[in-house]
This record gives C-alpha cells, sequence and structure tokens, in this order.
C-alpha cells in the first residue's frame, strides 16, 4: 500500500467539489476524486441517495459506473470527498466506521462557517491522521 | 473458464493482492463461501448469516444482485462479478453501533 502524505487538488476541481457541496446544502453531498496515486485530474460529482443534512450514502449505481469509467481510464480512486454542513471538517464516529476504502484520502468539506474549510484524511482500523491538500 | 470475481482494493489484502480471482459457478453466497476456502476471511467481509452486507454491493455482469434474485442469484462460467463496498458517512455521531458490523471490514 502507497503511503500518503498529500493530495494535489488542481483549482478548477477544488472549486467543482465545493460547488457540489454547495448546492446540496443544507445536505451533505458526496464525490470521488480521480487521478494518478495523490495527484487528483478528475471530480465525479456523485448522489446521496439519504438526501440528509446529517448522514451520506453514495448513489451505488453511480458509484459502479464510476469505477468502471475509473478503470477504462487508467484512473485511481484518489479521494473520497463529502461535506458536513454544520460541523467540523473531521471525520465523525460514522466517517471512521464506514471507512472502507482505507487507501484513499477521505476529504471533508466543512461549510459551518462562512469560508469552506477542506481537509484531508487516512482513516485506518479507526486510525485518523490528516493528510495534506495542495490546490494548484 | 470460470466465473471472473473482482476485488475491491480493500480487500486485495485477502487475495495476495489479486484484482481478479476465479470463482465457483452456482448462488453468489456458494460463491462467497467457495471464495472463502481460497482466500479465508472473506466470506465474512463480504456477507453475514448466509446474507450480503448491507454495506457491500455486489453486481452480476452490470446489474446490482438486489435487483435480481439477491444471494440466490446464479452465475455461470464467464460471468463478471463484481463485490463494490458501499461509500458512506456523514456528521451524525450517534449512531455508531448500527454501523459497528463494518468493523469486520475494517480490521482486515
Amino acid at each position: 500500500m502507497a503511503v500518503v502524505n498529500y493530495l494535489t487538488i488542481p483549482k478548477h476541481i477544488f472549486d467543482e467539489m465545493i460547488a457540489h457541496c454547495k448546492e446540496a446544502y443544507p445536505n451533505e453531498a458526496c464525490g470521488i476524486l480521480a487521478g494518478k496515486g495523490n495527484e487528483v485530474s478528475k471530480v465525479y460529482k456523485m448522489s446521496n441517495i439519504e438526501k440528509s443534512s446529517v448522514s451520506y450514502f453514495m448513489d451505488s449505481k453511480e458509484q459502479f459506473k464510476v469505477m468502471k469509467d475509473m478503470r477504462e481510464n487508467n484512473l485511481s480512486m484518489s479521494a473520497i470527498f463529502h461535506s458536513h454542513p454544520s460541523s467540523p471538517a473531521y471525520p465523525s464516529a460514522k466517517d471512521v466506521s464506514l471507512a472502507f476504502y482505507d487507501d484513499c484520502v477521505y476529504v471533508i468539506v466543512s461549510l459551518m462557517e462562512q469560508e469552506p474549510v477542506v481537509k484531508g484524511f487516512l482513516i485506518r482500523e479507526g486510525a485518523i491522521k490528516e493528510v495534506r491538500i495542495s490546490v494548484k | 473458464m470460470a466465473v471472473k470475481v473482482k476485488i475491491p482494493t480493500p480487500l486485495q489484502r485477502l487475495t495476495q493482492g489479486k484484482e481478479e480471482v476465479d470463482g465457483a459457478p452456482g448462488t453468489i453466497i456458494n460463491l462467497v463461501t467457495e471464495l472463502d476456502k481460497k482466500f479465508p476471511g472473506i466470506a465474512e467481509r463480504i456477507s453475514e448469516g448466509g446474507k450480503v452486507r448491507r454495506f457491500v454491493n455486489v453486481y452480476v455482469n452490470e446489474e446490482d444482485i438486489r435487483f435480481l434474485q439477491a444471494e440466490a442469484t446464479v452465475v455461470k462460467d464467464g460471468d463478471e462479478v463484481s463485490i463494490v463496498p458501499a461509500i458512506a458517512g456523514g456528521e451524525n455521531a450517534y449512531s455508531v453501533k448500527r454501523y459497528s458490523e463494518k468493523r469486520n471490514i475494517l480490521t482486515l
């Protein structure tokens, strides 16, 4: 398993991710950042089938299509993002217990303040480690 | 020819890093049980009590088995089975117990 210390997101993709989270507000939004290793090159804006302000469940049909699309384009799932409309950018207990993809960065976009706060984490066996996000 | 089974990255530690393995024809639940003989521990990550776990999606070719015959869906040689853990979570913290079954997958 590769050691991930950072995640690089191009500015236009970062902005698209934030816009997707704001569009879903006050509900949670979710999506996938794909690329090569830690370098993101594509954003997939996904549907939260729970349509809830406190939880998300990515549409599994969309997820399956995206997994296939990534494979066909030789991309990997670099990160999974979701928003916290009214809590900080830090994994909740639920985020930790459902973090199956422990080789991906979990990006959390907090919209609780006027300016969005975006942070990335590796979640492995219940342990949370922050990963630096660089927007270029 | 066998059934092709696509293994998600979180479970590839149990398949010696293999992204695709051969599976046995028959029902999905039989395929999972047979896989466990080759890759011990994989069945409990995918299923519990003969049912596929809520947070694991299984596809036969392009179809979600929940829209087929669920665990009783029959696969044959040449079919492609994809195992895809769900992506879920959220800011509420009070329902951890409901999701504790997931711990099994986390502690691969």
